[in-house]
């Protein structure tokens, strides 16, 4: 081959196997530490964070790589052959280019703060050792899954996250409950697994391959846009992003996985592995141009989860349960972002959303550590996330409260915070489309609705946890103080980046629009454009800023936290707040429509019906039965008495004579 | 010569012996009647080695030797069946019985 060699061949580029190999060696050292040694604490710490710190200095290199080069093409690093069959090859290759670069740095970059705060947050518990394992291992897959370069490599980082997060989720496996919430977020996203290998199905059938690269470059060519065939893969490639991402009707998993240590809520279930599906659509952003109903589906799910979402976050008083239901609405806007078509600007708020609500969980994981303490050392047993037992302890814990009042304003979108810029552009795509195809007109409508419920229910989460008089107990009230450092620094650093990281895609400056503009580019031929008038993008940042500002004004003017009482004096809720509170009892309608009639069909028919009927009475008892008789016929012959024989020998005798002589 | 009666004879005693095989129920007289039929067949081996050769008088002596062997190893049977079951009636024998 004569091809003038990659512009990224032959550098830091090239290393980019070991990006993924340092966490796989720290899970490898810190599991066998957890058999050999659990209480290395110390080694633990260093080896958990050190892997991942290293990955971020590594990622950081082949980012200033990019940076340097700014490719047109993708670096594909080949690293061996995967499995060839027939006419099928696939490489276990990994590829460098804009957007998986942004993937690692944020992936590598918010894992390390979380691993240096879970230093401090896991301190006391048993498993540290583990813990740190499993927190590697998801590192290790995540990045299989933002850098592999064919789908069926990414489904292996794909299958692998969801694997430790379920070992994550149910890490305190003694308590049933927490164990059950894993195999939940386990089955539930089976469910979207089925899609995504149905749309590598269709691809392989249609375009013969499945690296990233052919499949892409062949699909204008060989599918014809809006037909059957591409809206098909994109939707069943969605019904995967549906799963990961907790999208309705999938999302019920999230909520429950909040069972898992606080720090894993904020890794896995909100910055990291829950914005897979973001990336997946904007991996195959050619896709879902090329299949404008897929993108409609997309933004119209977004769009409604990010509503639907906000208004359970709305009544909810456990604090992790607030930033749960907050993190499926957001991730809904997401998925505006890229079903609307506007790839960069959903991967920008899923950068932004990374600091801000990383950094949300991780506070929400220090006050929830604090009060645990305090219960601790006081003996009594009270709910350390119920947002009733809290209040005022922004008096005591001023650096988390401040870093967190930094990320509420960023996430309701208030400038010059980094959400409001994330998110201004997401809607004004979804206008500026709206203009061309009214139903996006509908999206942004109920985008906006979605954001200024998302600045009241972070403003009340905020105002009960920091503000007001202090619920805790008068017992414990003494014990509680800012977090260790350890735990201070991240969500400090943190706050830094919520506050700065609209910088990245300022409006008309679009740094991350134009850096991802090699990525994008082949969908560009099948959306209209999507950057409104001037005039009409000032007024809507106008509007969504008011909108964001407004949400909290009425949450602080409404909100009474001297007026909440704890738990066990709350009096009963009713009527919309009772079924908000319920979570609109999705739950329980899953549980009677889609669980019972599951579990129902498989006892009854399958079990009882189709293996004890079926298959243990006619084929194994059968086949036995049947056994059994031909033997009883057989040794009835055998009677024992020798005459018998002699008269059936003679008449055989004689039988063979006839034969003879016939 | 003398082949047809011979022939005969060794018919007539082979049918007996087969007929006091089948309806006989003492061990010993069933044992007789099989010596019958092999001494039957003996017969009609020399009748024809009259004609075709030496070949059938060779092979009654294979006849005669195994028989005397059989008559060794089954009186032997009948003698410990005996001693077990203080009868010899093939009637009252049948642990083999499937």
């Amino acid at each position: 081959m004569s091809l003038p060699a990659h512009p990224l061949a032959g550098g830091v580029a090239d290393w980019v196997g070991l990006v993924i190999l340092l966490p796989f060696a720290g899970f490898l050292v810190n599991g066998t530490l957890a058999f050999v040694r659990p209480r290395a604490r110390r080694v633990v710490a260093a080896v958990g964070v050190g892997a991942v710190a290293a990955a971020f200095a590594l990622g950081v290199a082949i980012f200033l790589a990019v940076l340097a080069a700014h490719p047109t093409e993708p670096y594909v690093r080949p690293l061996w052959t995967w499995f060839h069959v027939g006419t099928l090859r696939v490489d276990a290759a990994l590829q460098v280019d804009q957007l998986s670069v942004v993937m690692l740095l944020v992936v590598t970059g918010v894992s390390s703060l979380i691993h240096v705060f879970s230093i401090g947050y896991m301190q006391d518990d048993p498993g540290y050792a583990r813990y740190f394992a499993y927190l590697n291992l998801f590192v290790a897959f995540m990045l299989v899954l933002v850098l592999g370069a064919s789908f069926p490599v990414m489904f292996i980082g794909w299958e692998g996250v969801g694997l430790c997060s379920y070992l994550l989720i149910g890490f305190w496996f003694e308590e049933k409950e927490k164990a059950d919430a894993g195999l939940k977020a386990f089955l539930v996203n089976r469910i979207g697994d089925v899609g995504f290998l149905i749309a590598m199905f269709l691809i392989f059938s249609h375009l013969g391959a499945l690296d990233f690269a052919t499949v892409f470059a062949q699909a204008p060519h060989a599918l014809p846009a809006g037909g059957g065939v591409v809206t098909a893969i994109a939707l069943f490639l969605f019904l995967g992003c549906i799963g990961k991402s907790a999208q309705i009707p999938l999302y019920v998993w999230l909520p429950d996985a909040m069972a898992g240590p606080t720090p894993v809520s904020a890794l896995i279930h909100a910055a990291t592995m829950v914005t897979a599906g973001v990336y997946l659509v904007a991996r195959a952003n050619v896709l879902f141009a090329m299949a404008p109903v897929a993108g409609a589906v997309v933004a119209g799910v977004g769009a409604l989860t990010a509503l639907f979402a906000a208004t359970i976050g709305l009544k909810q008083w456990d604090i992790k349960k607030v930033l749960a239901y907050s993190t499926v609405s957001q991730l809904g806007y997401m998925f505006v972002g890229v079903g609307v078509g506007a790839y960069a600007a959903g991967i920008f708020h899923l950068v932004t959303h990374a600091f801000f609500k990383a950094l949300l969980f991780l506070g929400a994981g220090s006050v929830i550590h604090v009060l645990h303490h305090a219960y601790h050392a006081s003996g009594r047993h009270a709910d350390a996330q119920d947002m009733r037992n809290m209040g005022g302890l922004g008096r005591t814990m001023p650096w988390t409260a401040g870093a967190m009042w930094v990320a509420t304003l960023a996430i309701s979108g208030i400038p010059p915070f980094s959400g409001f810029f994330s998110k201004d552009e997401i809607l004004g795509a979804a206008f500026a489309r709206g203009e061309v195809q009214p139903f996006y007109l509908v999206v942004w409508a109920v985008g906006l609705a979605a954001a200024f419920l998302t600045a009241i229910y972070m403003t009340r989460l905020m105002l009960y946890t920091f503000h007001g008089p202090n619920r805790t107990g008068d017992l414990e009230r003494p014990h509680l103080t800012e977090a260790p450092a350890v735990m201070t620094w991240p969500v400090v650093t943190l706050g830094v980046l919520a506050l700065l990281g609209g910088a990245l895609n300022l409006p008309h400056v679009g740094t991350l629009h134009h850096w991802l503009e090699p990525v994008t580019e082949g969908s560009a031929a099948f959306l209209p454009a999507l950057v409104p008038a001037t005039g009409v993008e000032i007024t809507l940042m106008v509007a969504a800023a008011l909108i964001g500002i407004g949400g909290i004004w009425l949450a602080v003017r409404r909100l009474r936290p001297e007026a909440l009482v704890t738990p066990e004096r709350a009096p009963a809720e009713t009527g919309l707040q009772k079924l908000l509170l319920e979570k609109y009892r999705v739950d329980e309608l899953y549980r009677a429509a889609v669980v019972r009639p599951l579990l129902w069909f498989a006892r009854v028919v399958l079990w009882k019906g189709v293996d004890q009927g079926a298959i243990d009475a006619a084929g194994v008892n059968g086949s036995a039965a049947v056994a059994r008789g031909l033997g009883w016929i057989g040794s009835r012959l055998q009677s024992g008495q020798v005459g018998t024989y002699v008269v059936f020998f003679v008449l055989g005798a004689l039988a063979v004579l006839a034969a003879v002589l016939r | 010569m003398l082949l047809g009666p011979s022939l005969v004879v060794s018919a007539v005693l082979f049918t007996l012996g087969v007929v006091g095989v089948l309806l006989r129920r003492n061990a010993i007289v069933i044992f007789m009647c099989i010596e019958l039929m092999l001494n039957a067949v003996n017969l009609s081996f020399i009748a024809f080695s009259q004609q075709l050769g030496l070949d059938g008088q060779v092979f009654v002596f294979f006849v005669m030797t195994v028989a005397a062997a059989e008559a060794a190893v089954g009186l032997a049977i009948v003698i410990a069946v005996y001693r077990h079951r203080d009868t010899v009636d093939l009637q009252n024998i049948n642990l083999l019985r499937g």
